[in-house]
């Protein structure tokens, strides 16, 4: 796990973690690790996010939705997008590796495994719907960037997996 | 414009990453299956995000008021300088997946030397895209592989799109006069230095791939100096259409 380190003002908590991911929305914004800090200065909050890809669409949105949450809990607020240190999928949280998996994305494996998973065509990916690792990688690009498509063998549910970037 | 070196600086590395975005793009709904298509597309789109901090960083730079779109829309086909070998069209996919594989290999080398940059916003932006390139790095590898070791046709085809294609490649390895003053502050990348490596690694995938390595020192050049093929002008026409017939529209 890399051990940089998020500015979030315990206050604002509440606020962030109602903001969801457009294209994820069942995970919050929060367990994606995009925000980066949050501070209150002069009555306005500050708010570094940083994107997962550098073309996601999502960005801007994601912007505009911490905007207007804040707005509505009576925050003013500035938002920057911030591009170092990059974004890594050792930021997203437990919790938010659980709801990819409920919600039928599979979480990213460890740099080494998902290099094998990606090249060499190992089977280790756990099928989100019955959860057998024998799925087979149909294409290393899926819905979104940061993801891959798959088929389960078993149960010949095609899903997608989160891609790991580090 | 003080920092008139690094803006065009700037403007030369992104300009690869957005005539070949477009290029990618052209492939939406159009390529030869559903993954294929939406591989090409992706990778456009990771291109453009790039682009978009390039650009914005230029404008920054500029600081004259003049935006990322501007700058993205609004030049002459003499003023971008991208290498020629981004900007040639898609004639088939063997062709297109030959082109980014040429670029792929380049690119990571490029992205891992400017990771250094003393310019702590072109080492972020590097730090960032290096991680996408080397996802594109591999589908580009295994196609050429792939369509290289398949059948008589296959392999044909993708012989002929890098026989073509290698003409382009030694451009990537000059050096304008804004490279070398760049290099110079610490900021640049010595491209001459990456020359070497480049061409053993793709060598040694052609070879995997049963491709013969051509033979021809005939090199073309221009593209960095703005001076392109037919292709870029009709490529310009559709990239700018929007903002031509609609001046300042905004989505």
């Amino acid at each position: 796990m890399t051990t940089t380190e998020q500015h979030i003002d315990q206050i604002l908590m509440p606020i962030l973690e109602q903001v969801s991911d457009p294209e994820i929305p069942v995970l919050s914004i929060m367990d994606m690790g995009v925000v980066r800090s949050a501070i209150i200065e002069n009555g306005i909050v500050k708010v570094e996010i940083t994107p997962t890809y550098s073309g996601c669409p999502a960005m801007d949105v994601i912007g505009d939705d911490i905007k207007k949450a804040l707005q509505d809990a009576g925050y003013k607020s500035e938002i920057d997008l911030i591009l170092h240190p990059a974004w890594t999928t050792d930021w997203i949280t437990p919790r938010g590796r659980q709801a990819l998996e409920d919600y039928g994305i599979a979480a990213p494996l460890n740099a080494e495994a998902d290099k094998e998973v990606l090249l060499n065509g190992k089977r280790i990916v756990k099928c989100t719907n019955c959860g057998s690792k024998n799925t087979r990688l149909v294409s290393q690009f899926g819905s979104t960037a940061c993801k891959a498509q798959f088929q389960c063998a078993d149960c010949q549910e095609p899903f997608d997996y989160f891609k790991c970037l580090k | 414009m003080k920092n008139k070196n690094l803006y065009n600086y700037i403007l030369g590395i992104a300009d690869n990453s957005l005539i070949l975005g477009q290029r990618m793009g052209e492939l939406c709904g159009h390529g030869p299956s559903l993954e294929t298509d939406i591989a090409c597309t992706n990778i456009s789109l990771d291109l453009f995000g790039q682009v978009r901090s390039y650009f914005q960083y230029a404008a920054k730079i500029a600081g004259d008021g003049r935006t990322e779109d501007d700058i993205a829309m609004l030049r002459k086909e003499r003023e971008y300088k991208n290498v020629l070998l981004v900007e040639q069209p898609n004639t088939d996919f063997a062709f297109t997946l030959g082109r980014q594989f040429l670029f792929d290999v380049y690119h990571l080398a490029f992205l891992s030397e400017l990771q250094k940059s003393s310019d702590l916003t072109l080492s972020a932006i590097a730090n960032k895209c290096i991680k996408e390139v080397s996802y594109h790095e591999r589908f580009s590898s295994d196609w050429v592989k792939r369509l290289g070791d398949g059948t008589e046709e296959s392999k044909q085809k993708m012989q002929d799109a890098i026989n073509s294609l290698w003409t382009y490649t030694d451009e990537l390895f000059h050096q304008t006069e804004v490279d070398k003053a760049m290099v110079e502050e610490g900021i640049g990348v010595d491209v001459t230095q990456l020359k070497e490596e480049y061409y053993k690694k793709v060598s040694q995938l052609l070879e995997e791939a049963t491709l013969d390595i051509p033979e021809s020192k005939w090199f073309q050049k221009g593209g960095k100096e703005g001076i392109h093929t037919e292709h870029l002008g009709y490529l310009l026409s559709d990239l700018q259409y929007m903002q031509r017939t609609y001046p300042n529209m905004e989505w």
